[in-house]
């Protein structure tokens, strides 16, 4: 990784040299103690460049040694800085983390990225027809859902982002109820109240989706306190981009879970851009978004997000770990964002085209596939099946859900619903709006 | 049982923590030492260092954990050292606490309390004394709470913390000790011997959104809540006239039945906070006064508030409210034809 890093660097370096509009005093000045110029960090490839990774060897020697789960946090700090990969492109696995998986459990999660696949493909067609108003593609980090949701129990209370759609596939959640909500339809169990993908899922242990980024970070950290609190079994885990670890709910979560020993999981999911933004804005010069966790004390792990394997195998980890009693686990998942970031952005504005497909972690369906088939668990065929029966299954379950109605077309939900669930026991003052819009209906 | 405001705060949790094994507080010094104002003295020695503990200074943080914990079926009770750093927590509150409910449909809810002092009067200049209730009563799904006295604050936060909706609870400093009346030159007097100083022991409750009449009369209506609730009193004794003084107790919900009944009555109307003028409650309560109550009205309305400066510090008794600016108001309504 650390020619990655060294290789965004020297990108940046190549960049620079816009004329400063203040050369020509600094020209002027006698002599200047401070010779530092402001720095902004640019992503090595633009559109037009041929990105190009070919330096990035990937690493098989880079995965490190699986430690006791209740080690000291500090044995874990080059953890932060390795990549833990379980997964070889020929389909071995090799190393320390190797998970000891059934085929039918390794199966199930090739199959739960498949379906995941394919809904996001749907959906995102449905929305450029203008059945709903928005939506949000996991394309390229299905493996981070689907290899943490397989490590954790249906219970344990997860606080994702926008683009873990994946879990809820894992657990078993109805994908019309999922579909209803994207489509504010009259199904749709959030009565339109609120904006496609921001799922809530609380009997599948699926938090409320925030829009606003990162706050959910600290709630999680409260929500895993209350756990222990309560002396009940589960333990909370929350996602941010990489991008978000820039808000300050970061930081009052990895200081409150280390302060409190709280029985969590911090992931960040490190996509490598915040909507247009690359990783470097929100990194500066650090090391890993893992290693953030190492000066709070926590244990922090690095992981190949496109390893669904290997996610497992970081995420049963931590989990083992907070369950002991070891306190919060920060995991960077090390992936990449292989569409744009919402149905409203155009990643063609901001990064080469063909960025995805030269990533050299490769695509996480592919990896699981090949190692499935490396271990004559699966094939070609059974792979070609389950795609068309992903997709029958999806197109099926969206005719169901448009015809309980679309934000365009209806039937929705009846518009004085919006004044319900703001409180548990509505002001006066409230009850008179609705009122007031029973009369401006006329 | 006579108590202070402080006591008669920290008997409600204590009551609420004896109750019920789910309510808990927590915040910056609140457990060994038991707060900067005391308030939660004595509960961590009593219920447990996991019910009352100390936290980070983080006040994002303490909202934040506090929303995960009443999401999680517990009734938090986070305490925020002084109203003038709630800022950092503003996102938790305003985009997270008070929206859980709305957007997740009723899947989650968070019923958690935030307890914090307001208000000046105590030469704690810009960064120790603000009142910044507007900021929080036009966030949807949020509950504004405001006591004047030991009584109503037992009642008032065991309403809160029994709430199924988050509440923000702002306790007025300068009333912690005894009630003030705008005047910082007679010497300070206690809750001690006050009717309100007066608390039951265990639990009961005050309503939120029902406000309590101070006194009644015909001349005009005082509308108030918090220290100003004091000040207006004094006014009205000083004047010898006979005011319905409003004390509003909560700001959202709001007692809207009380005021329009009284405006009615009486015709005329003052407002009084301490908080700075522009956006500020005041001109919520105006609004209203005015849509409900206009053909009834004698007189202009009028607000008595801060001004809208930053809580100075030598200035203090300059910038308060005080009896001479609500008296000049009071006149200026009674006088009007």
């Amino acid at each position: 990784m650390q020619n990655l890093r060294q290789s965004f660097r020297r990108a940046a370096i190549g960049r620079s040299g816009t004329p400063s509009p203040f050369k020509a005093y600094l020209f002027m000045a006698k002599q200047q103690s401070n010779q530092s110029r402001l720095h902004v960090p640019e992503p090595p490839f633009r559109p037009g460049d041929t990105p190009d990774y070919s330096h990035i060897a990937v690493p098989t020697d880079h995965t490190p040694p699986r430690p006791d789960p209740l080690c000291d946090d500090y044995e874990t700090a080059e953890h932060a800085l390795k990549l833990i990969r379980v997964m070889r492109f020929n389909g071995e696995t090799a190393g320390d983390w190797v998970p000891g998986l059934e085929p039918e459990v390794k199966r199930k999660m090739l199959r739960d990225m498949m379906l995941t696949r394919a809904m996001d493909d749907r959906m995102f067609a449905m929305q450029r027809q203008g059945k709903m108003s928005f939506y949000m593609k996991s394309r390229g980090e299905e493996a981070v859902s689907v290899g943490h949701a397989e490590a954790l129990r249906d219970t344990d209370m997860v606080f994702p982002t926008y683009r873990q759609q994946a879990i809820l596939i894992s657990r078993g959640a109805s994908m019309l109820e999922m579909m209803n909500q994207c489509l504010s339809n009259s199904g749709d169990p959030l009565q339109g109240k609120n904006i496609p993908v921001l799922y809530s899922f609380r009997k599948h242990g699926f938090f409320s989706i925030s829009g606003n980024l990162g706050t959910q970070l600290i709630q999680a950290v409260g929500w895993a306190m209350a756990e222990a609190y309560k002396n009940e079994d589960g333990i909370a885990s929350t996602f941010t981009g990489e991008g978000a670890t820039a808000e300050g709910d970061f930081h009052y979560a990895l200081n409150f879970a280390s302060t409190y020993r709280a029985p969590c999981i911090i992931n960040v999911v490190n996509n490598q851009w915040a909507i247009s933004s690359f990783q470097g804005i929100a990194m500066g010069e650090g090391e890993s978004f893992a290693a953030r966790g190492t000066g709070y004390g926590l244990a922090t792990l690095r992981v190949d997000g496109n390893d669904a394997l290997a996610v497992y195998a970081a995420t049963k980890w931590a989990a083992e770990r907070a369950r002991q009693g070891g306190g919060a686990t920060v995991i960077e998942h090390f992936t990449y964002r292989a569409e744009g970031h919402s149905t409203s952005d155009d990643p063609s504005k901001y990064r080469p085209k063909d960025e995805a497909e030269v990533w050299p972690f490769g695509d996480p369906v592919e990896r699981l596939k090949t190692h499935l088939v490396h271990i004559g668990e699966w094939d070609d065929e059974r792979h070609a099946a389950y795609e068309k029966e992903a997709k029958l299954f999806v197109r099926e379950t969206y005719k169901k859900a448009e015809a309980l109605g679309t934000v365009e077309t209806g039937p929705q939900v009846d518009d004085f619903t919006m004044f319900e669930q703001v409180y548990a026991d509505p002001p006066e003052l409230l009850l008179e709006q609705r009122e007031m819009f029973r009369k401006e209906l006329g | 049982m006579q108590m202070s405001m402080i006591e008669a705060i920290r008997d409600a949790m204590d009551v609420k923590m004896s109750q019920d094994p789910s309510v808990l507080t927590f915040g910056e010094d609140v457990g060994y030492f038991g707060g900067v104002f005391r308030c939660t003295a004595g509960l961590q020695e009593k219920h447990g260092l996991h019910r009352c503990f100390d936290t980070p200074i983080s006040e994002g943080g303490i909202v934040g954990i506090a929303i995960g914990m009443a999401a999680n079926g517990l009734r938090p009770v986070a305490e925020i050292q002084f109203a003038d750093y709630i800022y950092p927590g503003y996102d938790q509150i305003a985009s997270e606490a008070a929206r859980l409910r709305y957007r997740s449909n009723g899947d989650f809810i968070c019923p958690l309390t935030i307890r914090t002092p307001v208000g000046g009067g105590i030469f704690g200049g810009p960064t120790h004394s603000q009142s910044p209730e507007a900021l929080f009563t036009h966030i949807a799904g949020l509950k504004t709470i405001i006591p004047s006295n030991p009584y109503d604050a037992k009642g008032l936060l065991i309403s809160a913390i029994e709430s199924d909706d988050p509440v923000l609870f702002l306790e007025p400093k300068r009333l912690y000790n005894g009630p003030f009346d705008g005047d910082h030159e007679t010497p300070s007097v206690s809750w001690k011997g006050h009717d309100l100083g007066e608390v039951p022991d265990g639990h009961y409750t005050v309503e939120l959104g029902k406000a309590r009449m101070i006194s009644e009369g015909s001349d005009l209506t005082l509308i108030a809540y918090g220290t100003m609730v004091w000040v207006a009193e004094a006014v009205a004794k000083n004047l010898g006239i006979r005011a319905d003084i409003i004390d509003l107790r909560s700001l959202v919900p709001l007692d809207l039945d009380a005021i329009e009944t009284s405006v009615k009555k009486t015709g005329r109307c003052v407002i009084l906070h301490e908080a700075t003028r522009t956006s500020g409650f005041g001109a919520e309560l105006m609004a209203q006064v005015q849509e409900r109550c206009f053909y009834h009205l004698e007189a202009p309305i009028r607000r008595v508030t801060g001004w809208d400066t930053p809580y100075p510090h030598a200035q203090e008794w300059a910038y308060f409210p005080g009896q001479k600016r609500v008296t000049h108001a009071v006149r200026e309504v009674l006088e009007a034809a």
